[in-house]
Formats: C-alpha cells, sequence, structure tokens
C-alpha cells in the first residue's frame, strides 16, 4: 500500500469543510475564529502537501505556509483584541448582539 | 512501498485530525472546542513531520499550537463565563451549514479525484527523490535576493507584526 497525495489531500479537505460549517453556524465570535483557522491551517497543509509530491525537489511550499503561519497569528492576535474590546462594549461575544454597537 | 509504521502512522494521525476537526465546531462548549482546535493543528504538525519538513512542523508546534492556542483560552476566560453553553443551532441555519459544507466536500472531493495533475509518486519515492532540508537551505531562503529568496517578503511580514503589534495595543488600550 502506498500513501500518494490523495491520502493527504482528503483529511484535509474534510477539515476545510468543518470549518465552512463552523464559520456559518457558530454565533459566538470566538468560535468562528477558531472555524476560521481551521480553515486557513487545511490551506497551509495543501501547499506543504503539493510541494512534497508534485515537486519534491523544491520548498517553496514550505515557504509559503511558514508566511501563512505567521500571518495568522498576526491577524489571530488582532482578532482577538477586537472581541475583547467588543465585549467591553457591549458585554457580549455573540455576533447577533453586535448591532448594539451602533447605538 | 510505504513501512508499515508510517501507514499505522498515517492512519492515526488522519483519524484524530478529521475528529478534532469535526468536534472542534460542534462542540457546544467553547474552551472544548478550542482544545480539539489544539489537536487538529497538533495533528497537523504530525503531518508535516511526517512530510519531511521537520522545520516546518516545529514552528506549527510552537507559533500555532503554542502561541495561538493561549491566545484563545486567554480570550475565552476573559469573555465567558465557566460552563457556559452555546445557545441551540437553529434549525435553518444548520441546514444552511449543513448544505453547503456537503455540497463544498462533494465538490472538491470530485475535483480532486478527477484532477490530472495527480500523479502516482507514493510518499517514500517523493521523500527519497529529494534532498532533505536543512536549517542552512531555509536560512538562505529567507536572506537572500536571487530567485527562490525571499528576503523582501521575510522584511514585510516583520512590518506586518510591528504593525500588529502597535494596532493590538491601540484597540485593546483602555481609555
Amino acid at each position: 500500500m502506498d500513501l500518494s497525495i490523495l491520502w493527504y489531500l482528503v483529511p484535509s479537505v474534510i477539515m476545510f469543510v468543518c470549518g465552512v460549517y463552523g464559520f456559518i453556524t457558530r454565533k459566538n465570535m470566538v468560535a468562528i475564529l477558531i472555524s476560521l483557522e481551521l480553515m486557513l491551517n487545511s490551506a497551509d497543509l495543501n501547499f506543504v502537501i503539493f510541494n512534497r509530491f508534485l515537486f519534491p525537489g523544491s520548498m517553496e511550499g514550505m515557504v509559503f505556509t511558514l508566511f501563512a503561519i505567521a500571518i495568522a497569528a498576526a491577524e489571530t492576535a488582532l482578532a482577538i483584541a477586537i472581541i475583547i474590546n467588543i465585549y467591553r462594549s457591549i458585554g457580549s461575544t455573540e455576533v447577533t448582539e453586535t448591532n448594539k454597537l451602533k447605538h | 512501498m510505504e513501512s508499515v509504521g508510517n501507514i499505522i502512522l498515517y492512519f492515526i494521525v488522519a483519524i484524530a485530525m478529521v475528529a478534532s476537526a469535526f468536534m472542534a465546531v460542534t462542540s457546544t462548549k467553547i474552551l472544548r472546542a478550542a482544545t480539539y482546535l489544539l489537536f487538529a493543528l497538533i495533528s497537523t504538525a504530525v503531518f508535516y513531520f511526517q512530510l519531511g519538513y521537520q522545520f516546518l512542523g516545529a514552528v506549527q508546534i510552537a507559533v500555532y499550537a503554542g502561541g495561538i492556542m493561549v491566545l484563545f483560552v486567554f480570550s475565552i476566560l476573559l469573555t465567558h463565563k465557566p460552563n457556559e453553553k452555546a445557545a441551540p443551532l437553529s434549525q435553518h441555519r444548520r441546514r444552511t451549514g449543513i448544505l453547503c459544507s456537503v455540497l463544498g466536500a462533494v465538490l472538491l472531493l470530485f475535483a480532486l479525484f478527477e484532477m490530472p495533475l495527480i500523479n502516482g509518486i507514493s510518499l517514500s519515492e517523493a521523500i527519497g527523490g529529494s534532498a532533505m532540508i536543512t536549517m542552512t537551505d531555509i536560512g538562505h531562503a529567507f536572506t537572500g535576493t536571487e530567485r527562490y529568496q525571499y528576503l523582501l517578503p521575510f522584511e514585510a511580514v516583520s512590518v506586518l507584526l510591528l504593525a500588529c503589534i502597535i494596532g493590538g495595543v491601540t484597540i485593546a488600550r483602555k481609555e
């Protein structure tokens, strides 16, 4: 039995659609961010898998994943700062409540 | 031909990844969802190790499983009461989510299995056909300006991180 490229891409696809499901159904902002991380993570994994199986001689997929991880870390830190600030203003992190910010 | 240990490791990690990704988006307790996300991230790191990218796996564990998870746990503890459960899903929302994700999964899997790009190469052939990536290679790739070297994006990321620090301080500061 050989571990070919599809064996690695299928879990990645499932992780991505789990993220999509969470992104649509969740109402809490932190939970939405968690779903977003799942999707981002599966995209990173895809970069690495394609690099390894289709272009084994180069390492561009890995370099791009390193950049993606750095940018994801920055984005998450900012998003969490915004969520905490919203919680301080309206006392909730539900997306349905955020229209209170208008008043 | 793959070694048996590699195949067993693959199945353990793949099942753990899929299960924890599923639990991370369906668990009603938010702290548990964050913990399941941690397991999904660690499974990804194990995949990186198995694919032969040791440095990337280490970065994944240090930055994602270390840094980002701490941020998540802190923000959850700051914004949630203990044992708070998410409100039950409305039927409509759940139906939309299942529809979108199943449709997306079917489309993506169809595209994957029909893709002419897929070569029949296996993991051991792919790893055996390439030299191991050393820290010297990574250092050269990040600090050169030739082709396939990325000094400019590297510096751009450092500026981005600086902007992120300033933005985080400005947003979270008390008036």
